[in-house]
């Protein structure tokens, strides 16, 4: 009898062990032809974003793999740079008084009268768009946040976008990694 | 000719709108530079761990491979320990503990849930390699591959048993946890796993205050209490052990035959050696019978309250949802004493209809009062199965590793004097 019992209960391991198995694979076979789809990563939506300054702060990583983005081929190279100066500043120069950014992290250059270059210096960069909310709002809206692909660590749940107050953050396929607003990126990655 | 000279100077007109068009929204038009200046190239970095994937599953499935190895034909505790500071090293500080086996859970969920969300390929094969592992070897993922498991194993110094019932209570949380992290990543809302993982801070040396006060606990613990996080947290552990128990060649303690000499009785720091169980243990039928009929009336009547309480608690757990929230708050938002939040500020700008929000708010409470009934009777189910384990005898012999609960570190090897 003690043998019997033995034997039933090895049936019902192996039997329970087929049914492991087969739902293992069932569910690896499910999501892996869905997975062939292509990867993706996270991006935000620079016309969503108000620049509420929590991409510098609630990223994973340190500094933020936000990273204020110039899209040149919008800016307008003007003197009085929304982004660059504080409101109601005094003299056009680069002295820190007069910097939006505060780190430091754009470099203004003289290219000819009366247009100057912009350059964000990625390591400085904080992510915390206060130059963006500046160039948008008396700008053409050249500089613009995104995630930085090689600094992003690609986390399951972006921790971002999880803070977002304006749903700005969604994934994207990698070919699309990068969305500006006003302007079409034709770079394929 | 003419027709195509028509349709071509039409072309170059609507080009020229469009143009016009892209122009006019600059308020400051690009110059047109005379001195010869070249722009600079607007930067887009390409994405840095893309070739880390497929190492980190090579290196998955090699390190599994070995540790088997070390585990069931070396039978070295030595080989753990090896793997253990390898795993520690490569998955924990080096990857900064992404992609880990324990969190891709909730991919698989919101990958089966969401049509929309595809998985990557390294997190499935971080779900389903230790799952094929487990089912033929039993838990040797646990024993040293995982980083959150390695580290708490050799931070264990002294082991102290803790009391069978605090075990038994202690040991329904992995499965709360489970449900609440499946409940969270099914409904897309968050994913709680990564978000309250102990080490992960501790292998990026960066996190809040609380999460590093929370890792250093968890290690804490660990000197005196084995694996706190494994036994009395892991969701993935819930899946691992339901898996081990009926995997085909588990860890025994003896190489041989057992001699019930009782030198490995208390070898083992996390409680998972079955002891044999003597005949005269053994109940009756009729008593048998009337325990089978009455947990037969338990377990259904548990899930029900379970599943009741659940559903009653639905609108809280759904509070954890940004849209919920967001949705709750302009609900209730008063302009005469209270501050608009960076939120509603931010859904105001974004220029959504109120009841748009509303309705997809409500859609997803509706999701967690389906999702609080299941969740809840989950939870009904796992105690009355926990009941119903406390109350069977199940005749013993030999000493034995409790299939489940055992994650093959290999301690209680060296204690058996058996030799092959």
């Amino acid at each position: 009898m003690e043998e019997n019992k033995k034997n039933r209960r090895d049936f019902l391991n192996t039997c329970f062990r087929f049914a492991a198995g087969a739902g293992i694979v069932g569910i690896a076979g499910v999501l892996a032809v869905k997975s062939q789809k292509g990867d993706f990563l996270w991006q935000l939506d620079p016309a969503k974003c108000t620049q509420c300054g929590r991409c510098a702060t609630s990223c994973v990583v340190t500094p933020s793999a936000v990273k204020c983005i110039h899209v040149y081929d919008m800016c307008g190279y003007c003197d009085l740079c929304g982004g660059y100066f504080r409101p109601n500043v005094k003299n056009l120069s680069t002295g820190a008084e007069n910097q939006l950014c505060p780190t430091g992290a754009i470099k203004r250059s003289y290219v000819e009268d009366p247009f100057f270059k912009y350059e964000i210096i990625d390591e400085l960069c904080i992510g915390c768009g206060k130059c963006v909310k500046g160039c948008g709002a008396f700008g053409n809206g050249s500089l613009q946040l995104q995630v930085s692909h090689d600094l992003c660590v690609n986390c399951n749940q972006c921790a971002i976008a999880r803070d977002c107050p304006s749903d700005a953050f969604s994934r994207v396929p990698i070919e699309q990694a990068y969305k500006f607003a006003g302007f079409k990126s034709n770079k394929k990655i | 000719m003419k027709k195509s000279l028509a349709f071509i100077s039409l072309l170059i007109f609507f080009v020229g709108m469009e143009f016009a068009a892209f122009s006019q929204q600059q308020r400051f038009p690009k110059p047109e530079f005379e001195s010869g200046y070249t722009q600079p190239v607007t930067s887009m970095p390409v994405p840095s761990n893309g070739m880390f994937a497929l190492l980190d599953v090579l290196v998955l499935i090699a390190a599994l491979s070995l540790i088997t190895w070390f585990i069931l034909k070396k039978r070295s505790r030595t080989g753990v320990i090896a793997v253990s500071i390898f795993s520690i090293l490569y998955f924990g500080f080096f990857r900064e503990g992404c992609v880990c086996s324990v969190g891709s859970v909730q991919n698989v969920v919101l990958a089966l849930f969401n049509p929309g969300y595809h998985i990557p390929l390294s997190a499935l094969a971080f779900f389903v390699i230790p799952l094929v592992y487990t089912l033929f070897f039993g838990r040797t993922f646990c024993a040293g591959v995982c980083p959150l498991g390695a580290v708490q194993d050799v931070f264990l110094m002294r082991p102290v048993t803790l009391k069978k019932w605090l075990q038994k209570a202690l040991g329904l949380i992995p499965y709360i946890y489970l449900g609440l992290s499946v409940l969270y990543a099914a409904t897309a809302t968050d994913f709680i796993i990564c978000r309250y993982d102990p080490f992960v801070g501790i292998f990026r040396f960066n996190a809040t205050f609380f999460m590093y006060a929370i890792g250093a606990a968890f290690l804490l613990i660990s000197i005196f209490i084995a694996r706190p996080y494994c036994r009395f947290f892991c969701p993935y552990g819930v899946i691992l052990n339901l898996v081990s128990r009926v995997s085909k060649n588990h860890l025994t303690i003896t190489p041989s035959n057992c001699i019930q000499c009782k030198l490995c009785e208390s070898s083992c720091p996390l409680d998972a050696i079955n002891k044999p169980v003597g005949v005269k243990q053994m109940e009756d039928k009729r008593s048998a019978t009337r325990r089978f009929i009455l947990l037969g009336l338990i377990i259904p009547a548990l899930m029900i309250v379970g599943g009741w309480t659940g559903a009653n608690f639905h609108e809280n757990l759904a509070k954890v949802n940004s849209k919920v929230r967001l949705a709750d708050e302009m609900l209730h938002f008063d302009s005469k004493t209270m501050e608009e939040s960076l939120e509603i500020v931010g859904f105001r700008t974004s220029g959504k209809p109120v009841k748009q929000l509303y309705q997809e708010a409500s859609e997803i409470v509706k999701q967690f009062y389906y999702g609080g009934w299941i969740l809840g009777a989950f939870i009904g189910l796992v105690i009355g199965l926990a009941l119903s384990g406390l109350s069977t005898y199940r005749y013993r012999e030999d000493y034995t590793p409790d299939k489940g609960g055992c994650v093959s570190c290999a301690r209680c090897l060296k204690y058996c004097p058996v030799e092959k």
